[in-house]
């Protein structure tokens, strides 16, 4: 027992200097996942659950752990036909982090680490459950919330230098780290994909989604407090930016967008009955793409890297922290590039379809197209 | 259901609202105090530089025009000065033929006046020397009737020895 305490001080060290070359999400992971170890080491002697252990990193959580035993319990808010109802999420579980239930208007209880109302006897009460709407801010939730507020302090401030410094001086500090990346949108984005015309008019529903995910995604990469969480690499998060994208190019579309969905130009009409519903699932196809890509993305990202570090407890031996950690730190690496990546190609894609959703068809060079 | 197999592609409601409201508000205010004013700071300065970039070749054009209208003045001068110096020249050698042909006429008149001055006076002594000879003739006449009245014989001899002095002359 002494042995395996030593061993998981050592993994923890080792990751320790993972976490300082590089930001990877492994100090609280190896801790988090060597306690898992014990846990399991005193129940099963030495059985590890890799999948589990992963997949409780890449989920939603109640509390945000900080180090050691020391972790926030985030407010729990629920909505059930009784109304809204706030508690601290310690109250879900007890001094040996063993799920509880709760006794509020109904009894909940946290099963898979979601809330469910469950009956007197602790089960799961399925009719019940389906009228309770989970509103807590989450560990995602908070992390999103620390990027919302990171990202009003560095633009608000940037965009502040520019009335102090005036136009006609070069920009200073955060404003000329800023600029680059704010040109980069415009000029390699938003220009090229919707028109120099029109373009001024999406920037900045451009801009806020780049940004947010850009900042999500280094969150994700940063594995101790205000990042640790997969905000951009949940599901939820990308389908609700998606349905942002999907709202935007469908209320900005004009005739000759419709035109071209439900009756192709230049086209025979048996041909034009038999593209219509291609291209009207085409429509929900394109936001659906966007939600998956940055969701599959940064989740594999993260399974991987979280992969290398558990090769430690499956192999049980330190040694194997020889090859896991460099192999972290090469594939935190690529996760920096990702990070960056998915943001602009989201933004990107973004960009073009609201592109063609806006752009005006010249229908001589149209028919000419069609008939190749 | 397929969905329901995998916690992980189950988006929660919670996080759903609260990302939209958060989306929202960033959008809003981002929108509003960070989007706006730097994209049109952005949007100034790049037109600033447009601007200078555009006055900096019209002053370019000016300037260039400038020089070219100096280098036609100055072509115009030199071309001046060559017509002006070309034209003293002109004029200068004339007053030097002008000068020439008046010394000649002043000498050649010299000369015609030298001449006929030498030629009455050549006249003048011709017409001396012809009354002397007449002179001379009247004296020889004189002395050869002089001495015809002394002997007669003697005074036919010297008329003959008279007359044939004057055909050896």
């Amino acid at each position: 027992m002494s042995l395996l305490r030593l061993k998981t001080l050592l993994v923890a060290c080792f990751s320790l200097f993972a976490l300082l070359s590089v930001t990877n999400s492994f100090a609280n992971e190896s801790t988090v996942a060597a306690e898992g170890q014990i846990a399991n080491a005193e129940k099963k002697e030495g059985d590890f659950n890799v999948t589990e252990t992963i997949l409780e990193h890449i989920k939603d959580d109640h509390s945000w752990h900080l180090w050691g035993h020391t972790s926030i319990h985030l407010p729990v808010i629920l909505k059930t036909s009784k109304g809204f109802e706030v508690f601290s999420s310690e109250k879900f579980v007890d001094e040996h982090h063993e799920p509880v239930v709760y006794k509020g208007n109904f009894d909940y209880k946290l099963i898979e680490g979601k809330t469910k109302i469950v009956d007197a006897s602790g089960n799961l009460d399925a009719a019940a459950s389906k009228q309770l709407w989970d509103l807590s801010i989450t560990k995602n939730v908070a992390s999103l919330f620390v990027s919302v507020f990171i990202l009003l302090v560095v633009l608000l401030s940037s965009a502040a230098a520019y009335k102090k410094t005036g136009v006609k001086t070069a920009p200073k500090g955060l404003q000329s780290f800023m600029e680059p990346i704010i040109l980069f949108v415009r000029d390699e984005v938003a220009i090229p994909n919707i028109g120099a015309k029109k373009s001024g008019k999406y920037m900045p529903f451009l801009l806020t989604i780049f940004f947010l995910i850009l900042t999500n995604n280094f969150l994700g990469l940063i594995p101790f407090f205000p990042g640790g969480a997969n905000v951009s690499g949940n599901i939820a998060f990308t389908m609700t930016l998606a349905v942002c994208v999907f709202i935007v190019v469908n209320l900005s579309a004009n005739k000759s967008y419709w035109e071209h969905i439900f009756w192709m130009p230049g086209m025979h009409w048996s041909m034009k009955l038999f593209l219509a519903p291609i291209e009207l699932i085409g429509v929900f196809t394109k936001p659906i793409s966007l939600m998956i890509r940055l969701f599959a993305n940064i989740t594999a990202g993260h399974i991987l890297v979280l992969s290398l570090i558990c090769l430690i407890f499956i192999f049980k031996t330190v040694f194997a922290s020889a090859i896991a950690v460099p192999f972290a730190v090469f594939i935190g690496l690529i996760e920096l590039l990702v990070a960056f990546l998915q943001a602009f190609i989201f933004t990107m894609l973004a960009a073009m379809y609201i592109g063609m959703a806006t752009e005006e068809h010249h229908h001589e060079a149209h028919e000419g197209a069609a008939h190749h | 259901m397929l969905l329901e197999i995998n916690p992980l592609v189950l988006p929660d409601i919670g996080l759903v609202f609260w990302n939209t409201i958060a989306f929202l508000v960033l959008l809003i205010v981002l929108g509003k105090f960070a989007w706006k004013p730097i994209l049109k700071a952005i949007h100034d300065r790049e037109s600033g530089i447009e601007e200078a970039l555009l006055k900096a070749d019209k002053m370019k054009a000016e300037i260039t025009a400038m020089q070219n209208e100096n280098e036609a003045l100055l072509a115009k001068a030199r071309e001046e000065r060559a017509i002006l110096i070309k034209e003293a020249k002109e004029a200068s050698e004339k007053m030097v033929a002008e000068a020439k042909d008046k010394a000649k006429a002043e000498y050649d008149r010299i000369l015609a006046d030298a001449q006929l001055a030498i030629t009455q006076q050549k006249n003048a002594a011709l017409i001396d020397v012809k009354n002397q000879v007449g002179s001379l003739v009247i004296e020889v006449a004189e002395k050869v009737l002089r001495k015809e009245l002394s002997n007669k014989a003697e005074q036919e001899g010297y008329i003959k020895q008279l007359a044939d002095g004057v055909k050896l002359n």
